[in-house]
């Protein structure tokens, strides 16, 4: 952070002006010139931002309960989209159900690849200096960065045009989410051992404990509620990942709710369709909200390290 | 860039006065998997892009030839796509320009609205700001799509926002928004990515301290002043931050005019990419338009990747 010389003013301070007038006018410019006022526009505008952000979803998910076939007009309350239509609903189309079942079944195998081979990745980079380290993390940042496009073109011609051992579908789309998300709980587990520090393992090497049982018996405790933090930022983000599962999905199997959105949404839907993303809408946040808990009980007695923005991913 | 907390306090000290070659052997054992998965599943999909990029087409059956070997290199798609940027058969050009036009209106819109947003969260909000933050940071979790269809359903023929604007059908006002509208797809690429903006930009207001503004307040500067001359420089690299998160995911953005607009009047570098991929045989030519988005790209990203891997050394 620079450190900027004092701003010069060209004002006489403020202080030491007189009010000029005492009608209306003057005592609210005099109000609102008050350096003490509350910031009244900055509060509407941020107001007026969050009903923006979150008001059409709100609505979306509304009309998930609508009786009737509107997206747009109310005709009253029913679960029919949920579960009672035996055609339409979530429950009986097979379609909805199949990308239900398979966007979870995306998030759980990803979570389950991405996270153990983060965390070992950030482990090594973290003890492992050199060329090749700093190059491999390079490399993870650019796949990070990259637009998902990219990185989902990329995989999508490896695969056809290279004799891999999996073609496209469920295996492919889970290789390129582990790929485009292995650097969270890289650089969230890095954070975190910069945060721990190198003391508590070399205490523990000190008293005898070998290379491996340090890290398992000290170091991996310790870093639990970063591997927990990106766990559940990695299975969020798969469930709404849309680019990189589209282009490797192989057929209306591996279709996730994502796709079928994009598929169906300016057809002619019917509420089911809103009916499946406030699904996931639920899910996802209850899996946020959940895992912040939990993060917070496992952080307990620690001074806040991350606190509700560590799970945004914006690391 | 949010991590905060007592680790920088620790940054000085040197972490490899014990055997560095002791832990380096483990640290590249712990890596390998690691290393060995960004190779197969990273830099070997780059290079198949590149191959099929320099590569030709067969001239019978019409099919990609991907130029595994440099030294046959050929330019052929480049060619194509470049002959087809400006010209009479410029049918690349148009959607290029768009795709810079709406994505800088964009990414500027988004930091008027998110500066404001990011200055309270971080300043004012009191004892609101936990609930500010979370309100922000929702829509990460809400998937994209849902966001969207949200979107669609609002300014759909018959939809609330038609109804508002009609005074729910009194006046014979209806917009066709999802038609090919530029003013819909940058809204909805504004809409769709603001929160990226926010949360750095929060990240780097909240970390001025707060005497830097009343020490500026004190010296006589106004609300004005201080913010051009005090505030605003010290969140620049917050603002630069924002502008790569949002703008990055922006430039390959397809779905969201594909879900907004559906028109070929709006099409933008990330349609064209899309429809050479959704097209068979023209993997080649898809190829070659992600490696200009690559190449385009390749200065912000590079940025942005060495300021983190900067930020990383220095706090170790």
């Amino acid at each position: 952070m620079t450190t900027l010389g004092a701003p010069t003013s060209t004002r006489p301070a403020p202080a030491g002006e007189a009010p000029r007038g005492t009608g209306l006018i003057h005592r609210v410019s005099a109000k609102w010139r008050s350096p003490w006022r509350p910031p009244y526009v900055l509060a509407g505008i941020t107001i007026a931002y969050l009903f923006w952000s979150l008001a059409p979803v709100l609505i979306a998910a509304l009309f998930s309960f609508n009786s009737g076939r509107s997206r747009s007009v109310w005709q009253g309350f029913s679960l029919r989209w949920y579960l009672t239509d035996p055609d339409l609903s979530v429950a009986h189309d097979p379609s909805l159900r199949t990308a239900l079942v398979h966007t979870i079944v995306l998030g759980v195998l990803t979570t389950l690849v991405a996270v153990p081979l983060g965390v070992a990745f950030a482990l090594g980079l973290d003890r492992w200096h050199g060329r090749l380290p700093s190059g491999a993390n390079f490399t993870m940042l650019l796949s990070f960065v990259i637009p998902e496009i990219t990185l989902a073109v990329a995989l999508l011609y490896m695969i056809t045009q290279l004799a891999t051992p999996f073609t496209l579908g469920t295996t492919a789309q889970v290789v390129g989410l582990v790929t485009f998300q292995l650097s969270y709980p890289v650089v969230i587990v890095r954070a975190r051992l910069l945060t721990i520090g190198k003391q508590y393992e070399e205490a523990a090497r000190d008293l005898g404990a070998s290379a491996v049982g340090a890290l398992r018996r000290v170091l991996l405790p310790m870093l639990a509620p970063a591997v927990f933090a990106s766990a559940v930022l990695v299975f969020a983000d798969v469930i709404d990942d849309f680019v990189l599962v589209r282009y490797l999905s192989s057929d209306a199997s591996t279709e996730t709710t994502s796709i079928k959105i994009y598929n169906t949404a300016r057809g002619a839907p019917t509420p089911a369709l809103n009916a499946l993303a406030t699904l996931m809408l639920v899910a996802s946040l209850a899996v946020i909200l959940l895992g912040w808990w939990v993060f917070r009980r496992l952080t307990r007695g620690e001074q806040a390290g991350g606190g509700l923005e560590a799970f945004a991913g914006q690391v | 860039m949010t991590t905060r907390g007592p680790g920088r306090a620790r940054s000085g000290r040197a972490r490899r006065a014990d055997g560095g070659h002791r832990s380096g052997f483990f640290g590249a054992i712990l890596s390998l998997p690691g290393i060995v998965w960004l190779v197969l599943f990273f830099v070997v999909p780059a290079y198949v892009v590149l191959a099929l990029a320099f590569g030709t087409i067969d001239p019978i059956f019409r099919s990609q030839l991907p130029a595994w070997n440099p030294m046959h290199w050929s330019f052929t798609q480049f060619d194509f796509v470049f002959s087809h940027l400006v010209g009479p058969n410029g049918f690349f050009g148009p959607p290029v320009v768009r795709t810079v036009v709406y994505v800088t209106i964009a990414m500027a819109l988004c930091l008027v609205i998110s500066f404001p947003v990011a200055y309270y969260a971080a300043r004012h909000a009191g004892r609101w700001r936990g609930l500010v933050l979370a309100l922000v940071l929702a829509p990460f979790w809400i998937s994209y799509m849902m966001r969207m269809l949200a979107w669609v359903n609002l300014l759909s023929n018959d939809g609330l926002v038609n109804r508002v604007i009609s005074l729910n059908g009194l006046l014979p006002f209806q917009v066709d928004w999802l038609n090919g509208r530029a003013s819909t797809v940058i809204g909805g690429l504004v809409y769709g990515y603001v929160p990226y903006m926010i949360l750095p930009l929060f990240a780097a207001l909240d970390r001025i301290s707060p005497s830097m503004i009343e020490a500026a307040r004190d010296l006589g500067a106004g609300r004005v002043a201080t913010f051009r001359r005090v505030i605003l420089p010290m969140s620049t690299p917050g603002v630069i931050a924002g502008l790569v998160l949002v703008g990055l995911p922006m430039l390959g953005d397809y779905f969201t005019n594909d879900l907004l607009s559906n028109a070929p009047q709006t099409a933008m570098l990330g349609n064209l990419i899309n429809l050479a991929v959704s097209s068979p045989g023209q993997a080649g030519q898809a190829s070659a338009l992600v490696m200009l988005l690559v190449i385009a790209l390749l200065i912000p990203m590079l940025l942005y990747v060495r300021s983190t891997a900067r930020g990383q050394d220095v706090r170790s």
